[in-house]
């Protein structure tokens, strides 16, 4: 995850809120979110490795998996709950999607958008999975199983009756689509979504 | 760090209610400190010991001449830092090294207790705790530490004296004793009452000591303590001092040799009842029952920070019993995080240098401290 997401998180949690930050890594967009929102933060995260990073840092992070442990949860536990590129290495999306926006008031969720007009061209093109700068693996090596386009995404939600509070359509600076004629047309011009759900 | 006998005499004022209903007064708790307590008295860090573990928890045992059990993670510059922390590690309520204990002198009677001491929980030795720690004039421990047992005592500290506790780190441990701890426990007790030289738990009086029955005890909980794999690695089929199988019951294998002389050791340092008595006090441990509802009731609203850590190869108290704290301090949003150590070293993971476990206990300490703001 890069800074820029890091911002339009930030502008969208408010101060003093509980978080749950899913799949945290070393806890930098924790440490980022105490800093200027004062959060109360928690993590869960997978590798152990990143867990002690985290505990070392003074982060309340709980090794686990997203698959498997968002049901000990209670509802509505946490003001907001972060999935940041994290959704399509999940097993089941669906099942991730509907516990997150269970367990929160606001879920903010971002993932690459394999709709991406260059994502596109390259498989149309040379017929080879397609690789990105946020889809970087090859196929064989790749932790990322469940890719979807922004459509997809939104069919999923709709299907669940989750509602899309906010959508972010983001360039592969990571910035904020302008470009009027560029919005329409975003599952086609952006490289990732971010999305504000809530149920 | 020199280890000079220290005690504190307890319940002169008012006595230590047991969970049995009966009372203890004026008794006698050894405890060991490392480290200073600064102005504030908020730098104080309780290390509570397991089963067969004693108030020697670093520098040198003065009775067996080793080293302290804890001597890899307590001392200046380790994940439990002298320099930094004042450490408090007593001898349990129910211990034999200087605690009040079933080979302890009944003031009343003016003979040992033997097996007229009354029964003790893990709750009353938590309670002798607390009285000793009002005595040491400390309100607030920064920290509540310890593996298996111990694990048992910080998770009662927590449950008992939520505002007494900054944070708290339960190693290998569990909220309850399953049935297969207490038979393991069972199989021990048996092994000691069955020796002759128990003599109903009167040996002292008669001169005598179940060595036999306690050695076989710690054999069999010794194997519990490791994993298969660190057997086979340790081990494998070595054969002891020989070339070929003796075609004998002698001690052919290394392992055998290993245990016997690890339950030797054991008879030589421990006190059999105590043993019966802790062992008891375990088994009788079920957290979740000391209140309807649960842990989460037991936990719901708590200040404490909680760093609960497990090992992949304890089988005396797997994962899943952490992971099953860890849920219901998710669930009252209590403020934990949750490390599980790759090893294959068993449940005695604790008590070795492994590198991943210091650094947690380390990190989480040092974030914690300069929260408390030292």
């Amino acid at each position: 995850m890069n800074r820029l997401d890091f911002e339009i998180i930030k502008n969208v949690i408010k101060n003093n809120s509980r978080v749950l930050d899913v799949g945290c890594e070393t806890g930098e967009l924790l440490k980022f979110l105490n800093k200027e929102k004062k959060i109360d933060g928690r993590g869960l995260e997978i590798s152990q490795k990143n867990v002690n990073i985290c505990v070392k840092h003074g982060l309340s992070v709980v090794q686990g998996d997203a698959d498997k442990d968002l049901v000990s949860y209670p509802p509505k536990s946490f003001d907001f709950v972060i999935l940041s590129q994290t959704l399509q290495a999940t097993h089941s999306p669906e099942n991730v999607l509907n516990e997150l926006v269970r367990i929160s008031k606001h879920a903010i969720v971002s993932f690459p958008n394999f709709g991406s007009w260059l994502i596109r061209l390259k498989l149309l093109i040379k017929g080879v999975m397609p690789k990105s700068d946020s889809i970087p693996h090859t196929w064989y090596t790749t932790p990322n199983i469940h890719l979807c386009t922004i459509k997809d995404f939104k069919k999923l939600c709709n299907k669940n009756s989750i509602n899309i509070e906010e959508s972010f359509y983001l360039n592969k600076n990571g910035k904020k689509i302008t470009n009027p004629l560029k919005k329409n047309f975003n599952n086609f011009f952006s490289t990732s979504g971010l999305f504000v759900l809530k149920k | 760090m020199k280890n000079s006998k220290k005690f504190a005499l307890l319940g002169t004022k008012k006595p230590l209610k047991l969970d049995s209903g009966k009372n203890l007064r004026n008794f006698k708790i050894a405890y060991q400190t490392y480290g200073k307590l600064n102005k504030n008295k908020n730098n104080a860090i309780l290390i509570c010991h397991a089963l067969s573990g004693d108030q020697y928890a670093a520098g040198q045992n003065p009775i067996t001449k080793k080293t302290g059990w804890w001597s890899k993670a307590i001392g200046p510059n380790l994940p439990i830092d002298t320099n930094k922390f004042f450490v408090i590690c007593s001898n349990i309520l129910g211990g034999c090294l200087g605690s009040i204990g079933p080979k302890e002198l009944n003031p009343v009677t003016k003979k040992e207790y033997n097996m007229s001491f009354p029964v003790i929980t893990i709750r009353d030795i938590v309670n002798a705790q607390k009285m000793l720690i009002d005595e040491l004039c400390i309100k607030k421990l920064f920290s509540v530490i310890g593996g298996s047992a111990g694990g048992f005592q910080v998770l009662q500290w927590a449950a008992s004296y939520p505002e007494s506790v900054v944070s708290a780190i339960p190693i290998a441990t569990s909220f309850r004793h399953s049935a297969q701890n207490i038979a393991f426990h069972e199989v021990g007790r048996q092994a000691i009452m069955s020796d002759p030289d128990w003599c109903n738990g009167n040996y002292i009086n008669k001169k005598k000591r179940p060595e036999k029955g306690l050695s076989v005890a710690r054999m069999l909980a010794h194997i519990t303590y490791l994993s298969e794999e660190a057997f086979q690695r340790k081990f494998g089929r070595n054969l002891q001092n020989k070339v070929s199988l003796a075609y004998g019951f002698k001690t052919d294998f290394q392992v055998e040799s290993y245990l016997k002389h690890q339950g030797l050791a054991f008879a030589d340092r421990f006190d059999a009842n105590s043993y019966l008595y802790i062992t008891r006090a375990m088994d009788y441990f079920d957290l979740a029952s000391q209140k309807k509802g649960g842990l989460k009731k037991i936990y719901k609203n708590t200040p404490v920070k909680f760093c609960v850590i497990s090992f992949t190869s304890d089988w005396v108290y797997p994962t899943k019993y952490s992971k099953e704290i860890v849920d219901s301090l998710n669930v009252v949003g209590a403020d934990v995080s949750f490390v599980e150590i790759q090893t294959d070293k068993g449940h005695d993971a604790f008590l070795l240098d492994e590198k991943e476990f210091n650094e947690t206990v380390k990190g989480f300490l040092k974030a914690n401290a300069s929260k408390e703001g030292f």
